[in-house]
């Protein structure tokens, strides 16, 4: 499983993770961890399902490793989302970003989630209370500049 | 020209189908293959622009010409994370 960037339907272990990323010269490492949630616009969630176009998905992957190594030279990140059906409390998606400093650290893992959820071919169908719906969030682009200033921003806020 | 067409999330449920094998005219494009898909389930017409195409496995453009054996795909609104 030593690869930076994954989708698997097996469960996401961040410590091992972040071991494929971290190296003698790093003196930070930031995580993410997407957790499945209980809850989503007032309606009680009882378990999510992830789809992904799973070849497409891990260029997305690299294409954002790419744009953050060009923002963030010498930062190293790596991506592993899950897929199938994640109970209340399991971890969807896990984002390591590991450098010489901090703040590069959490400006590179916050710069990856973000550009996930905007192209990443990856979609929740959600089970609640009462039904299911899949969950439609951004229409993928990845050549739209101003979803990139978008994560760029919040990156470095 | 034959191209076979693949569905994801929601446009797969509405389509009934992951994959459709279809025949299109020599030089159609993405957008040929969709309008032919939209036009056979009218659910998915209201998509419109905010639906995303990939070609053998990376993102396209509408406008990107298909070959004979090609792979397109049509991607709903994504939500992952």
């Amino acid at each position: 499983m030593a690869v930076r960037f994954l989708i698997t339907d097996d469960p996401l272990d961040a410590a091992a993770i972040s071991g494929l990323v971290a190296t003698a010269g790093d003196g930070a490492v930031a995580t993410f961890v997407g957790l499945v949630r209980d809850h989503n616009v007032g309606r009680r969630v009882l378990w999510l399902d992830y789809e992904a176009y799973a070849p497409l998905a891990l260029k997305a992957f690299e294409q954002i490793a790419d744009e953050a190594q060009a923002s963030w030279p010498g930062v190293r990140l790596a991506i592993h989302h899950r897929t199938g059906r994640l109970e209340i409390g399991e971890a969807s998606v896990v984002i390591v970003a590991a450098s010489a400093h901090r703040g590069e650290a959490f400006a590179v893992c916050r710069y990856a989630i973000e550009r996930v959820k905007q192209i990443a071919p990856i979609w929740k169908h959600e089970h609640f209370d009462g039904g299911e719906q899949w969950i439609e969030g951004a229409t993928a682009d990845p050549a739209d500049e101003t979803a990139r200033a978008l994560a760029l921003e919040r990156a470095c806020t | 020209m034959h191209v076979t067409v693949r569905l994801f999330a929601r446009l797969r449920d509405v389509a009934g189908a992951a994959e459709l094998s279809r025949q299109l005219p020599d030089r159609a494009t993405a957008r040929d293959a969709w309008d032919a898909i939209t036009r056979e389930f009218p659910g998915l017409a209201s998509y419109g622009s905010s639906v995303s195409c990939a070609v053998n496995e990376s993102y396209a453009r509408f406008t990107t010409e298909l070959h004979d054996g090609d792979e397109v795909a049509f991607l709903p609104p994504v939500s992952g994370g």
